[in-house]
């Protein structure tokens, strides 16, 4: 205690004295460690809420995915009346309708692949704004904001955290304008309760936790940007595809579902599926809630330690 | 630590750096051991060529990096020990424009303000008061992206200043404003030191400036102080003032005679006819020599009087002039880009 009391005397002899009028002496400081998180984070909200050019072109690509790729591979065409018909066989309409309706359901654990994809768009909507969350820090860092940040007593674990919290809220919203349009487009609405949109969006949010987090640990030392664009497509169609978000994983094989099986993305699509559809999953809920927030805590944390050790060059 | 005789009137360190030395990567020496003070309420100018390491020590300074060895005190608090208490007590101007041009020059003095963590009735008072000063009231509620290359510069040290700082670092604060801007910049710098009785750390790359503005300086080159002192004192250290005249028609060697003029140091014929001579008090010698060989029957045909220059000095110092250096390409990028956004 005397310790600290010496230094204070020293700080204070330091600082002069008080002839400056009290201007000199009035670093007020409050006592929080998290004060500047939402300052930080508003700071990205900004920048984005202000430039909707942004958000609507951030839509455009999982509205065109939805629109090209959930109605043109109309799955549920090829097993249903013109899809199959085999010369000789007169098999009764109803019967084929049946069966195609029973073969949808057994795969896509849904009737129409527009609704299974809908909800793969909510997943690919979040990694995709995840991904880019790295990219604020090399321009910051750039741009010298950085160094200007890093100088001020904010805490070096909310100029991290706020880059995660920015890119979580942003890709919830941009989530929640994909499913009102896939509603407005045709998605399935018969098994939607709040709860379960609730729910839903709370594994979204997950997700966009850990994986915000991920690629801006890959960007906390980075000072270019086109490294970081490579990285990100280099990593979003491979973890896109190594998931269940646009095909059920039990049709694929062995070894790419091993993949599909330790990637994030298939987590939260599993539970949207069950909660927005009413879709027979490929585990429980509480398991996939479990390994979701698993994911998102030890990536946050990683990312906050790394971020004192290495924000600074 | 040393001596800080504030009782009887001396001035007292208000950083002290001692020994502070930076390798990066084991093998490149940034920082090799610089030991100065820097007195309470002074403005200290910082000079060397890129790659010196100017900018390495002010970010040792704010803390942005941690020295390899050595210390350094900073308002009493070791930068090591307790650099959240040094980031309380200092502002930083950076080199680069680092306002978010997608927001206001308010909304940017706020968020400085923010990080922190100054209460908001506090902060908007400050915020202000600031913008009065430099003069940026009328234009505060416009996006950054609109302002001119002098206005952000004023932004950046309003921001600098919105926790009221003991010291001010300013790293280059005038690059690429054009010659009125920067003497404008320079006024409103003083009038905030003034009025906030701050001291300021700044390094530039404008000689004149120092010279005209610093207390001190401090010459660094390859990592090492090899100079400080006043501006008069370093300029002092070349000799003093240089006369060359050229003699009409003489064969002889002028040299004793010219060495015999008051305050004169040192005499050299250069050819001939012409002679170089080093004077403590130029304007006083001149005349003089002029009477005596005059008197002597000899005809002066040219005089010219040289003050030595901080130009000089720096030239002496560290073999090259201040304006052909060449940084790394990663500096020079970054200063084109500064220049580039300063005029646009």
């Amino acid at each position: 205690m005397s310790e600290s009391e010496a230094k204070a005397n020293l700080a204070q002899q330091a600082s002069g004295p008080k002839s400056y009028g009290d201007k000199t002496n009035s670093t007020i400081i409050s006592s929080s460690p998290y004060h500047g998180l939402w300052a930080l984070t508003n700071r990205e909200l900004k920048k984005w809420y202000k430039n909707p050019v942004i958000l609507l072109l951030s839509l455009i690509q999982p509205v065109l995915w939805l629109g090209l790729f959930g109605k043109a591979m109309n799955f549920g065409a090829i097993f249903t009346e013109g899809g199959l018909n085999i010369p000789g066989l007169n098999i009764p309409k109803e019967v084929i309708n049946q069966l195609g309706n029973m073969l949808m359901l057994n795969v896509f654990g849904t009737s129409d692949y527009f609704s299974f994809l809908a909800v793969g768009m909510l997943s690919f909507i979040i990694i995709f704004t995840a991904m880019f969350s790295g990219m604020s820090i090399v321009w910051d860092r750039r741009l010298g904001t950085l160094n200007k940040v890093l100088s001020t007593p904010v805490a070096r674990g909310s100029i991290v955290m706020s880059k995660i919290l920015s890119s979580v809220i942003r890709s919830l919203v941009q989530a929640s304008i994909i499913l009102v349009l896939a509603v407005l487009l045709g998605m399935n609405t018969s098994s939607m309760t709040l709860l379960g949109i609730i729910g839903a969006f709370a594994s979204l949010a997950l997700l966009s936790f850990g994986f915000s987090a991920v690629f801006l640990m890959l960007a906390l030392r980075s000072t270019n940007q086109n490294t970081q664009m490579a990285i990100v497509n280099l990593l979003n169609l491979p973890l896109l595809f190594g998931s269940n978000a646009l095909f059920p994983a039990n049709l694929m094989p062995e070894w790419l579902q091993a993949f599909v099986k330790v990637n994030p993305i298939s987590y939260a699509t599993d539970i949207g599926r069950q909660l927005l559809l009413g879709a027979k999953g490929m585990g429980t809920l509480a398991f996939d809630f479990a390994y979701l927030t698993a994911f998102a805590a030890v990536f946050s944390i990683v990312g906050i330690v790394l971020s004192w050790r290495f924000l600074a060059k | 630590m040393s001596g800080d005789n504030s009782a009887n009137g001396e001035r007292r360190a208000i950083m002290q750096i001692r020994e502070l030395k930076k390798i990066f990567n084991g093998t490149v020496v940034a920082v090799d051991g610089v030991t100065f003070d820097v007195y309470e309420g002074e403005i200290f100018g910082f000079l060397g060529p890129n790659g010196a390491g100017k900018t390495t020590t002010i970010s040792m300074l704010t803390t942005l990096l941690r020295p390899t060895s050595g210390t350094a005190t900073v308002c009493g608090f070791d930068i090591l020990k307790e650099p959240n208490e040094v980031r309380k007590r200092i502002g930083v101007v950076p080199q680069e424009y680092t306002a978010d041009e997608d927001l206001t020059g308010y909304e940017n003095i706020m968020f400085c303000a923010d990080l922190y963590g100054i209460p908001r009735k506090v902060s908007r008072e400050r915020a202000d008061e600031l913008l009065k000063l430099v003069e940026l009231e009328a234009a505060k509620d416009r996006k950054v992206e609109t302002y001119s290359g002098g206005m952000r510069r004023r932004l950046e040290l309003a921001c600098g200043l919105i926790n009221h700082p003991r010291v001010l670092f300013l790293d280059e604060p005038t690059l690429g404003l054009d010659v009125q801007t920067r003497a404008a910049v320079w006024q409103y710098i003083r009038r905030l030191k003034e009025e906030y009785g701050m001291t300021l750390f700044l390094t530039t790359h404008y000689l004149e400036e120092a010279d005209s503005l610093c207390d001190r300086i401090a010459i660094i080159d390859h990592g090492k102080i090899v100079k400080i002192g006043s501006p008069k004192e370093l300029k002092d250290s070349l000799g003093g003032d240089v006369i060359e005249l050229g003699v009409q028609e003489a064969e002889d060697d002028l040299t004793p005679l010219m060495s015999s003029v008051q305050h004169v140091k040192e005499v050299r014929r250069l050819t001939p006819s012409e002679y170089r001579i080093k004077s403590e008090l130029g304007e006083v010698t001149a005349p003089m020599i002029i009477d005596t060989l005059r008197s002597k029957g000899y005809k002066v045909s040219k005089i010219s009087l040289t003050r030595p220059t901080l130009d000089q000095v720096y030239l002496e110092l560290t073999g090259k002039s201040i304006r052909e250096e060449n940084g790394d390409r990663m500096q020079a990028m970054r200063q084109r880009m500064i220049m580039r956004r300063a005029r646009g």
